[in-house]
């Protein structure tokens, strides 16, 4: 792997790990707590978060010389409508199901601040390869914060996972999990794990056999 | 003061028009091409939806067609080559079995439910003047409490639930109303699940309101739906 590969490649573990927008900056809670009862709702919804943020980053990158600064804001707003707009016919025409499962949260990702934030900090300053891969590597993590929500959540809270059943017939849901407190729930556990493990990291080298310190 | 302040570099009215209405006929562009692009799809998707929730609360049926009653009790088949709204007028299903023999009529009814409004697809059996069954179209109801309605066996009981018009034709003989659990005495009672009460209510409130104004404008022209236009 040569030097720039390598570079690449961190830039795109970035959002995953790094600065995962969901665990670590704690962005786009809306769609996050709302949408993530099951594992396809909060997949669908990482993937259409994913189509929005690359297609808007893109096309900000493409037009950065072109844009002033004045109106800049306006423009990145009317970008970001436009494909979501995009990606809401596009889930129609998929799924009405999804669709209605999803509800008002399509729209409502023009609102999310990951896209704009994105938009604003790193795609009107880059060219387009490093937009494209940071943009990727944050929709990546954001997906995957969804999908560790929406997952935990329907385990416990309907017993299923992409809805085949897990346990037998005995198993009564724990259904607080698929209800707004759940979100909460779940997602204060995962921050706890992700805060934890930084910790370790940060303190690894300072006591030398990591192993039993605690 | 005496050094002179640099003006700010300023852009001219002129160019932050033109890049902002360059940019908004790219996105109409795209947005366009997207809706024309999934038109077909999402249409056939809604059909589609449509047929599954009318096929499920009348199991017999093979093939539907839309139809809309008029305030004046004019009943109008909704067809390709569109019908012109008519104001008040409401919107029902007639499911034909395989002989092209009217199955039953899906009628849609909506009510306010404990989280929000709960939408149900019903079926009437005109030959037995009953509610034969129903179907959940939108419900936000709680998971787990409210949404018993489509599988707590002894709600689905209730059903057939009878639905009979009085001798004019104007209006139910008897209002279909939710009891408590356990006080069902009459078969136009709905029989509520304990601790979904508020969300039985609303499905037999869908039901009555939609019966109430609907009926009465579809009886009368019974014998023009028997057979499959």
């Amino acid at each position: 792997m040569n030097a720039s590969t390598t570079e690449r490649w961190d830039e795109f573990m970035e959002g995953i790990w790094r600065q995962n927008p969901l665990f670590v900056m704690v962005l786009g809670l809306c769609p996050a707590l709302a949408v993530t009862v099951s594992a396809v709702n909060a997949l669908s919804m990482g993937l259409a978060t994913t189509f929005v943020l690359t297609c808007s980053c893109v096309l900000v990158s493409l037009l950065r010389k072109l844009i002033p600064k004045e109106v800049r804001i306006a423009t990145y707003i009317v970008i970001i409508a436009t494909f979501v707009t995009v990606v809401d016919y596009l889930i129609q025409a998929i799924s009405l199901a999804l669709y209605d499962a999803l509800g008002a949260f399509i729209q409502l990702i023009v609102v999310n601040c990951i896209i704009l934030g994105r938009a604003e900090a790193h795609a009107s300053k880059n060219p387009l390869l490093p937009t494209l891969i940071n943009a990727l590597g944050m929709s990546a993590g954001f997906t995957l914060g969804l999908f560790a929500l929406g997952a935990v959540r329907e385990i416990l809270g309907a017993g299923t996972f992409f809805g085949i059943a897990l346990f037998g017939a005995d198993f009564q849901p724990w259904v607080v999990m698929v209800l707004p407190p759940g979100g909460f729930f779940v997602l204060g556990a995962w921050l706890l794990i992700f805060a934890a493990i930084a910790r370790r990291k940060n303190a690894r080298p300072l006591s030398s056999p990591a192993q039993g310190v605690r | 003061m005496t050094s002179a302040v640099i003006p700010p570099q300023t852009t001219s009215a002129v160019a932050m028009i033109r890049t902002l209405g360059l940019i908004a006929a790219l996105c109409g562009f795209i947005i366009v091409s997207a809706y024309q692009g999934t038109y077909d799809a999402v249409r056939e998707n809604k059909r589609i939806a449509v047929e599954r929730a009318v096929f499920k609360v009348i199991p017999t049926a093979r093939s539907i067609v839309e139809y809309v009653a008029s305030p004046a009790g004019e009943i109008v088949k909704v067809g390709a080559g569109g019908t012109a709204a008519v104001s008040g007028a409401v919107k029902f299903y007639a499911g034909y079995d395989k002989d092209n023999k009217l199955a039953g009529i899906a009628v849609e009814g909506v009510a306010k439910g404990y989280s929000d409004n709960v939408r149900i697809l019903f079926a009437y059996d005109p030959a037995a003047q009953t509610v034969s069954g129903f179907g959940v179209v939108t419900s936000r109801e709680t998971p787990g409490i409210g949404d018993k309605i489509l599988v707590d066996k002894n709600f689905l009981a209730n059903f057939p639930l009878e639905a009979k018009l009085t001798a004019d034709l104007k209006k139910l003989a008897n209002a279909i109303v939710t009891v408590k659990h356990g006080s069902k005495t009459n078969p136009w009672e709905i029989d509520a699940i304990t601790g979904a009460t508020i969300t039985s209510r609303a499905v037999g409130r869908a039901i009555n309101d939609a019966a109430q104004l609907l009926l009465p404008r579809i009886v009368p022209h019974l014998s023009a739906l028997k057979e499959k236009p």
